[in-house]
């Protein structure tokens, strides 16, 4: 499962690209990672991941503060774009956190956990930020001609991966669902269009299905 | 569908050796840091935390490098504790690959400190590490290094105001039941984790498999922390995880 090529890890200033670049190489075979702010390299590039901590606001000003967002925009046009957490939120129109606009890549809004919603089945208070291991139900997305994913191969439907986030996706439509996680409520925890792939886990933090699903999409030719 | 409560094994380091003792003397030699690690992630350990005892100032580079090659081997979260004094050491411990770092003196003496490093590196970045000894029925007072030195500060209020300040965790350890091997301080555990939003690990006194499924179950812990029960071969992280997923905790099995 290697394809040769380039992979850049976009790096917008904010923290640390480390463990992401790691687990990349760890599954990357024949193919180069690289960790860039270079709007060229990103151009070059044959794969793009988009990760991202922290709060969406201050991500949001540090890509265009770096000149990244044209960048960004035409690699989720046209070569395959793997968003992650912060980087999957930001491909939305809006987020709640801190009221500010997204790419607007998929259509929908970015909301929190509603307060009065986080209770478990036995009548428990659920802890936000939602932290920790949690399962991932697996759908096809939009533009997608198999039941799962192809991102998804080899990994088991509703295998745990390791989430930490406050606020999730709530797409406009329902079609680019690719997987969906309890928490509460149940919230989009991937979605998927043509040759888009975005998580909220952290794949390059859930041990060996996480490494799967890198691997994937280091070969994936959507 | 439901999260998963964590196991996280604790490794104490020092000198590059992980180490284990009661109270932080008769240490006894665990083993290598980053070939522990490396069994634990094996075995399903949902995180790892390394706890930097050095006393020395001169050697705390040795953690950051301990920390570089556990992150290139090991795919699970890296927390680090021990020794962070100021938003540097946070950045430091971070760029070598942990990805939350705990505060725990320099919390107290500097509360600044975890309203700056949450603001600079995210909330889910910063552990704040409570050590609390009961001084009361149904009090406990936060104590500061290693338990030496009283606070007068009141752990449930205090751990109110670190999230307040911006903390993503809580790792909470019991000074009475650390080392003692007789299970959690449950009542401590249940009146911090009832008192704040945030997720709190429960540390300090595991001797069984029990006592961890008590730390989640009757203590309302999110996430359960030991040491010597791990790494003496007593029991491996998988037994304890299906010792707690057979009495109906979510595990990550």
């Amino acid at each position: 499962m290697s394809a040769s090529g380039t992979v850049a890890v976009i790096d917008y200033g904010m923290g640390n690209l480390r463990s992401v670049w790691q687990a990349l190489a760890q599954v990357a075979g024949e193919s180069k990672v690289v960790v860039t702010a270079d709007p060229a390299v990103v151009a070059a590039a044959d794969r793009v991941v988009f990760p991202g901590q922290g709060a969406m606001p201050d991500c949001m000003r540090e890509v265009d503060a770096r000149g990244l967002r044209g960048a960004l925009v035409d690699a989720a046009r046209n070569k395959p774009f793997l968003g992650i957490c912060i980087g999957l939120q930001m491909l939305f129109e809006h987020s709640e956190e801190g009221d500010v606009a997204g790419l607007g890549i998929f259509a929908g809004r970015v909301r929190r956990f509603p307060a009065s919603q986080m209770v478990d089945p036995a009548g428990l208070r659920l802890k936000v930020p939602h932290m920790g291991w949690n399962r991932v139900q697996q759908a096809a997305g939009s533009g997608c001609r198999t039941a799962a994913h192809p991102l998804w191969a080899n990994i088991a439907d509703e295998e745990r991966f390791y989430f930490v986030h406050s606020y999730y996706v709530d797409p406009a439509d329902s079609t680019v669902v690719a997987g969906t996680t309890g928490y509460g409520i149940p919230f989009t925890s991937a979605v998927a269009r043509d040759n888009i792939f975005a998580v909220q886990c952290h794949p390059e933090k859930s041990a060996r299905a996480g490494l799967t699903l890198l691997a994937n999409f280091i070969g994936w030719k959507p | 569908m439901a999260l998963a409560k964590r196991i996280i094994p604790c490794l104490d380091v020092t000198a590059g050796r992980v180490v284990k003792g009661t109270n932080f003397v008769n240490l006894r030699d665990a083993g290598d840091p980053v070939e522990i690690a490396r069994r634990y992630d094996e075995q399903g350990a949902d995180e790892v935390t390394f706890l930097d005892i050095t006393a020395s100032s001169d050697q705390r580079g040795i953690i950051l490098s301990i920390i570089e090659a556990c992150a290139s081997q090991v795919f699970i979260p890296l927390t680090v504790g021990g020794g962070v004094r100021e938003i540097g050491d946070v950045r430091r411990l971070l760029n070598a690959g942990a990805d939350k770092v705990s505060i725990n003196t320099s919390a107290v003496q500097n509360p600044d400190l975890v309203a700056e490093a949450s603001a600079k590196v995210g909330s889910q970045c910063i552990v704040v590490a409570i050590d609390a000894k009961e001084v009361a029925p149904g009090a406990w007072e936060v104590f500061t290094h290693g338990g030496r030195t009283r606070t007068g500060l009141d752990a449930v209020a205090w751990a109110r105001r670190v999230q307040e300040l911006g903390a993503g965790e809580i790792l909470l350890t019991s000074m009475d039941r650390d080392g003692a091997r007789s299970g959690f301080d449950l009542a401590l555990t249940r009146a911090v984790s009832d008192a704040v939003d945030i997720p709190v690990i429960a540390s300090g006194g595991v001797g069984s498999l029990q006592h961890l499924a008590d730390g989640v179950s009757e203590g309302r812990a999110d996430a359960v922390l030991a040491a010597s029960i791990f790494h003496f071969g007593e029991f491996t992280i998988r037994e304890a995880k299906e010792y707690m997923a057979a009495r109906g905790i979510e595990v990550r099995l």
